[in-house]
């Protein structure tokens, strides 16, 4: 390779071994793709993984609700009504230094006004998530779970989330609660699904 | 947050039968026994949309390879070229938010490789591989009109400035650096750089951070002067591109016919990527030039050497950005150090209960790979600086004006300046 082509020979000479030379690079660079894009097939699965956050390692940390992408987050905050106590005084609706327990705006944790408190039957309320105005700033859940049973949590919202190829919540989050899930169980609930159904 | 203390006395008698249950319950308020017919509204869990959006991705990204291959060496048409540039940027761009990307593809196939629970999406495998092999047939006809961050820069070229060889040169080596970095990263799970350093999916997103926003606007400026700064100069998938381009079967000419060195093309490239014809001889004595080359050829294994012992150095360097290493270093930093303020990973991690020493080990493993992965990335880039060497110092007669292929975008903004395709225009009747 050192000696370089003699010009003064004859050109056609030269330009079949360039040709050659050009042709086996070719095939090489052919076989160097195909080899990756096997190695990778090996390696891969049909269904698409789905950003997904595992609620027993959520800190409530807030930074889901800055994060992410979207404004407002793809986070939301969900409520697993198997496990809520239906309490009267609810540690994530109402602000610790409440004055009374109702339903007035002051007495809320939610800045959005995204948690709604129903009577159901005394002393008993429901408290349901009112998904367009919730920020998934955990506020309601780190009250939730510091004071009652911890049946609010945040979950991906898969119809909003638009599945980053690396999730921007993913990479600040400070408990390394996000992870990749498949598409077939994209939901890591606290609880299971069925126990209310 | 400050504890309740006016209500707790209140809220435990409303709860106070809670507090009768048997001591083993989960739960601390158990789910009460409804006198009413209540039922629990069903929790909806809406599901990921279908695959048909990804077929689709993957259908248009190949039609619109197909396209641009057919504009750039069949209809030489720089109008269908723009045009499908437009649409690229309509579609990969504003409505799919440029996410997920052939750029940074090379991300997951690298976490696929090195972390065996990580399943690489069928679509990403395509979005990587079909440029590639467009690339082998037609030359970098991704980066002339389907690639949006690569429409961006060809649509905001406004005033072009000729950037100097040498500093095209200099500042080429740059996206091999990012690449080996950002496969490093991505191989030892420290987080995927490439899409973290995107200049543009803020704007496709209508919304980044504060300095992605930054770097976007920085980057969308310097189009304006600079020919496609981002794909010159830090695009990692460009220098894939770049090296396959070389080797393609087909690629762009700049006139259809046979050069008639005219010279007028010679400024018409905004990429400084046309190479002006050489003479057969070169211009310094034979023997000159036998020792260059031999003297390049005996120094790369050396500093190949001292490149992947700086690369091992660096590569414990680089560990740093591993959310694992920064938590272990922090907390062995901090441990006599009680007076700072928690830092959330702090915290979350002592929430978690895991034993410290877990966390060390972990953050050692990682270490090793990333010493590992620093040294391989030291080597191979001081290969790439020896291939560069080699390759300025070689003497290759040219006859024509040529597109550098490497180089070559195939954006088709030479074929108006070539006089030879323009004879049937030039005499009218």
């Amino acid at each position: 390779m050192t000696t370089p082509p003699q010009t003064d020979n004859a050109p056609p000479a030269g330009v079949t071994r360039r040709q050659f030379l050009q042709n086996g690079l070719w095939g090489l660079a052919v076989a160097a793709v195909g080899a990756i894009t096997g190695l990778a097939a090996s390696r891969s699965s049909r269904s698409s993984h789905f950003w997904q956050l595992d609620p027993a390692k959520c800190v409530q940390c807030g930074r889901c609700e800055t994060a992410c992408v979207l404004t407002p987050s793809a986070v939301k905050a969900v409520h697993a009504y198997a496990l809520c106590g239906y309490c009267k005084l609810c540690g994530g609706y109402h602000q610790p230094q409440a004055q009374r327990i109702d339903t007035a705006a002051e007495n809320q944790l939610c800045p959005a006004g995204a948690l709604i408190r129903t009577f159901i039957e005394d002393p008993f309320y429901e408290y349901t998530i009112n998904e367009e105005r919730c920020i998934g700033c955990a506020v309601c859940v780190k009250g939730c779970s510091q004071f009652g049973n911890g049946s609010l949590f945040l979950q991906v919202r898969h119809d909003r989330c638009v599945n980053c190829n690396e999730c921007a919540i993913a990479r600040v989050c400070p408990a390394g609660a996000y992870r990749r899930v498949p598409a077939d169980h994209p939901y890591l609930l606290k609880g299971s699904p069925e126990a209310h159904a | 947050m400050t504890r309740p203390h006016r209500l707790v006395g209140l809220w435990l008698g409303v709860c106070a039968w809670a507090m009768a249950l048997p001591s083993g319950a989960v739960q601390r308020f158990p789910r009460p026994d409804f006198k009413t017919d209540y039922v629990s509204p069903e929790l909806l869990l809406p599901g990921p949309g279908g695959p048909m959006l990804e077929v689709l991705d993957v259908a248009v990204l190949a039609a619109a390879l197909a396209l641009a291959g057919w504009f750039a060496l069949r209809q030489r048409s720089r109008q269908g070229l723009l045009l499908l540039t437009l649409f690229s940027l309509g579609y990969f761009g504003f409505w799919r938010h440029g996410c997920v990307c052939a750029v940074g593809a090379v991300q997951n196939l690298a976490l696929g490789w090195a972390d065996a629970s990580y399943t690489i999406p069928v679509t990403v495998i395509a979005f990587f591989v079909l440029p590639l092999l467009a690339t082998l047939f037609f030359g970098r006809v991704f980066c002339a009109s389907v690639c949006p961050l690569g429409a961006v820069q060809e649509l905001a070229l406004w005033r072009p400035v000729r950037t100097p060889a040498w500093l095209n040169h200099t500042l080429g080596l740059l996206p091999w650096v990012y690449l080996s970095v950002a496969v490093l990263f991505a191989a030892t799970g420290a987080g995927f750089l490439i899409c973290e350093g995107d200049p543009f999916v803020g704007f496709f997103r209508m919304g980044a951070p504060f300095h992605m926003a930054i770097t976007g606007a920085l980057f969308l400026v310097a189009s304006l002067f600079i020919g496609r700064p981002y794909c010159r100069f830090v695009c990692p998938y460009g220098a894939l591109l770049g090296l396959l381009s070389r080797v393609s079967r087909r690629h762009v000419t700049i006139t259809p016919d046979a050069c008639v060195q005219c010279r007028l093309c010679e400024d018409a490239c905004p990429y400084g990527a046309i190479r002006s014809p050489l003479p057969a001889a070169a211009p310094e004595a034979r023997a000159t030039g036998v020792r260059r080359l031999a003297l390049i050829l005996a120094a790369v294994p050396l500093i190949a050497i001292a490149a992947a012992a700086t690369g091992f150095v660096f590569g414990n360097f680089l560990s740093r950005a591993h959310p694992r290493v920064a938590l272990a270093l922090e907390i062995h930093r901090e441990a006599a150090n009680t007076a700072q303020p928690m830092s959330l990973e702090r915290e979350a991690f002592f929430t978690s209960g895991l034993p410290t020493e877990a966390l060390y080990n972990d953050a050692r493993t990682i270490q090793g790979r990333f010493a590992v992965g620093g040294t391989l990335l030291g080597a191979l880039l001081a290969l790439t600086v020896g291939a560069q060497l080699i390759g300025l110092s070689l003497w290759r007669s040219r006859t024509d004006y040529e597109p550098d292929r490497a180089r070559c975008f195939s954006c088709g903004r030479c074929f108006a300046y070539c006089p030879v395709g323009r004879k049937p225009q030039e005499t009218p009747k």
